[in-house]
């Protein structure tokens, strides 16, 4: 019962923010956010919490510990050694240089904006098979990423998929597509592109059709052409969200893992900076090494996250 | 074309067609181009694993398989891919970390929404904040978490982690409950109703249309997921579709027609899916994605 006196003598419940309500709705309201137990809300609370610390706020503060230690991952023991696995990560450049391979991903994340842009544009107005186009460009977003990766390594082989439509077109030099230093990157980086297109369509899209359609009648009155009306009307309608499409193509590029894993390894100069990262933490035993890269690149996608709130305040994107 | 424009309800005949638009015709090629990228190199691996070994390694890519009906190479792949043993893992991997991914968010979400308390605007931001933290960013520390619980090489592994990592389900859980009238609550406490029956009997039903947005992307992430079964779940007994599935470029080596069987065997149920879903899976996406 303690609980309950306890509740009893914290005094009025908040105001609830119900202006224009009728007099008998606070008095209600009041009675039933008093009800319950202080405890109440945390029985319900307690596992998501749990399982947020635990698996969330702890490992950020772990990594944080490790990374300022030579820390193998299993030893019992590990000594401090202040910054120095930082000043290893700035200082050796073939630990930072991944970070070029980023930049390949980040161009082809703008080629795949535009064309989710142009797509999403086609698709909002009167066109033949408007759902059968947009199923098909979608739908590798929902594939299975080993999967991806090995059409795409048959598509990629020599003699492969590839080839053999360059050969129809009457080109019939051999590429190492996945072989060639200053081939692979941009190879995987098309994967990607071809991965994610389609998703960034369907959020284009669906802000696009939020746009009332009565304004394209009336630019159409004007007699505003296509291009125009996108550049007038659909552009500005939709900044939110290409700001935030901005947002998440840089910060995936920076943690781009998946296909280059399955496809290459890392082989040939595709690493990037997360297969680099686990490499070095699963495969060297350098958790120490390992955990400050992975603080750096953290750093890295909040900073950039933080910049978008900055250049684009409250516009929340509202879908749906 | 007599083919019916099943897709424009309009009907072909809106006025807007007929005059000479910007990008009339480069609509449609760009569309058509576009979808045979994404169409051609899926096609390529069903027609390859349809082909004999013998077939698989004289004839091009784009020649069709001489038996359009020899599926040996699904059979090699579901025995000795141990594809059925994944398949088995990553139900139930997908069925407990949904259920429970469902449960926590609703029940976090109506904590939040329903009940004043203090440290509210604290437990918020908490999730708010651990929105903007990539997993990939965190796996080296959280190895060593799921190390000292014991779950490593275990399925409660990839379930914890599915279950501990999901804030975006909570959050559109949120936005949802917002909608759901208090009146209704407070109606059935008027009744003599505790908190979890509001919750249980109340919420939860009305939840429906975000449940099955929640399950869509949390089945479809988990279905695909690589990261979390390779780093946490190495043992072969272990393996998920995408893990069983990794493994064939060991022993397959270059037998691009086993590899394409279970690369199709992988994909189908995704297809199956998407086809059955289609107008959820697209809202879903993008009202998850923007969080």
């Amino acid at each position: 019962m303690t609980a309950l006196q306890k509740d009893r003598k914290r005094g009025p419940a908040p105001a609830h923010a119900a202006p224009a309500a009728p007099t008998k709705k606070p008095a209600l309201r009041r009675r039933t956010t008093r009800r319950h137990r202080w405890f109440t809300p945390w029985l319900y609370l307690l596992i998501p919490l749990t399982l947020l610390v635990a698996f969330t706020y702890l490992p950020i503060l772990d990594m944080f510990g490790y990374s300022v230690t030579d820390w193998d991952g299993v030893s019992p023991t590990s000594e401090n050694v202040g910054a120095a696995n930082y000043t290893e990560l700035f200082t050796r450049p073939e630990l930072f240089k991944v970070f070029l391979v980023s930049g390949v991903y980040l161009v082809a994340s703008f080629v795949q904006i535009a064309a989710a842009l142009w797509f999403a544009t086609v698709l909002s107005f009167d066109t033949r098979f408007r759902n059968l186009f947009k199923g098909i460009l979608f739908f590798p977003y929902l594939v299975n990423g080993v999967a991806i990766g090995f059409v795409f390594l048959y598509f990629f082989q020599p003699g492969g998929t590839l080839d053999s439509l360059l050969n129809l077109l009457g080109y019939h030099g051999r590429l190492m597509w996945l072989g060639d230093p200053d081939l692979v990157n941009k190879s995987l980086a098309g994967v990607s592109v071809w991965r994610y297109m389609g998703l960034n369509m369907v959020l284009f899209l669906g802000a696009i059709q939020s746009i009332p359609g009565h304004l394209y009648e009336a630019a159409s009155l004007d007699g505003a052409n296509r291009w125009q009306q996108f550049r007038h009307i659909i552009a500005p309608s939709i900044k939110p969200i290409i700001s935030l499409s901005v947002i998440l193509a840089i910060s995936g590029s920076l943690a781009v893992f998946e296909i280059p894993y399955i496809m290459t390894g890392g082989a040939n100069g595709s690493q990037t900076f997360v297969i680099q990262t686990v490499n070095l933490a699963f495969k060297f035993d350098k958790v120490g090494l390992a955990s400050a890269s992975a603080v750096v690149l953290l750093a890295l996608i909040l900073l950039v996250t933080w910049i978008q709130r900055r250049l684009v305040p409250e516009e929340r994107v509202e879908l749906s | 074309m007599t083919t019916p424009d099943l897709a424009v309800p309009a009907g072909p005949r809106a006025p807007r067609r007929r005059r000479p638009t910007f990008g009339g015709t480069a609509k449609y090629v760009s569309l058509v181009a576009a979808s045979a990228i994404v169409l051609v190199p899926l096609l390529v691996v069903l027609l390859t694993s349809l082909k004999t070994e013998q077939e698989a390694a004289t004839t091009g890519p784009l020649t069709p398989p001489g038996n359009w009906f020899n599926f040996a190479n699904y059979l090699t792949a579901f025995q000795e891919g141990q594809m059925v043993q994944a398949f088995v893992n990553t139900t139930i991997i997908l069925g407990v970390s949904t259920t429970g991914t469902v449960l926590i968010g609703s029940m976090a979400a109506y904590a939040i929404d329903r009940f004043e308390f203090r440290l509210k605007k604290l437990v918020m931001s908490l999730f708010l904040v651990a929105t903007l933290v990539p997993g990939v960013t965190t796996q080296v520390a959280t190895f060593q978490i799921v190390n000292d619980l014991g779950a490593f090489n275990t399925r409660w592994a990839a379930i914890l982690l599915y279950l501990g990592t999901d804030i975006v389900s909570i959050y559109v859980f949120l936005q949802f409950i917002r909608s759901i009238p208090i009146s209704l609550d407070e109606a059935a406490r008027l009744d003599g109703a505790n908190s979890f029956t509001v919750y249980w009997r109340i919420i939860l039903p009305m939840l429906k249309p975000a449940i099955a947005t929640v399950v869509i992307i949390k089945g479809i992430t988990v279905y695909n997921d690589f990261y979390i079964p390779f780093l946490y779940m190495p043992d072969s007994e272990l393996g998920t579709v995408s893990t069983a599935l990794f493994r064939f470029k060991g022993p397959f080596g270059a037998h691009w027609e086993t590899i394409s069987a279970g690369t199709v065997l992988v994909i189908l149920p995704t297809l199956v899916v998407f086809l059955a879903l289609q107008r959820f899976i697209y809202s879903g996406f993008a009202a998850g994605s923007t969080k």
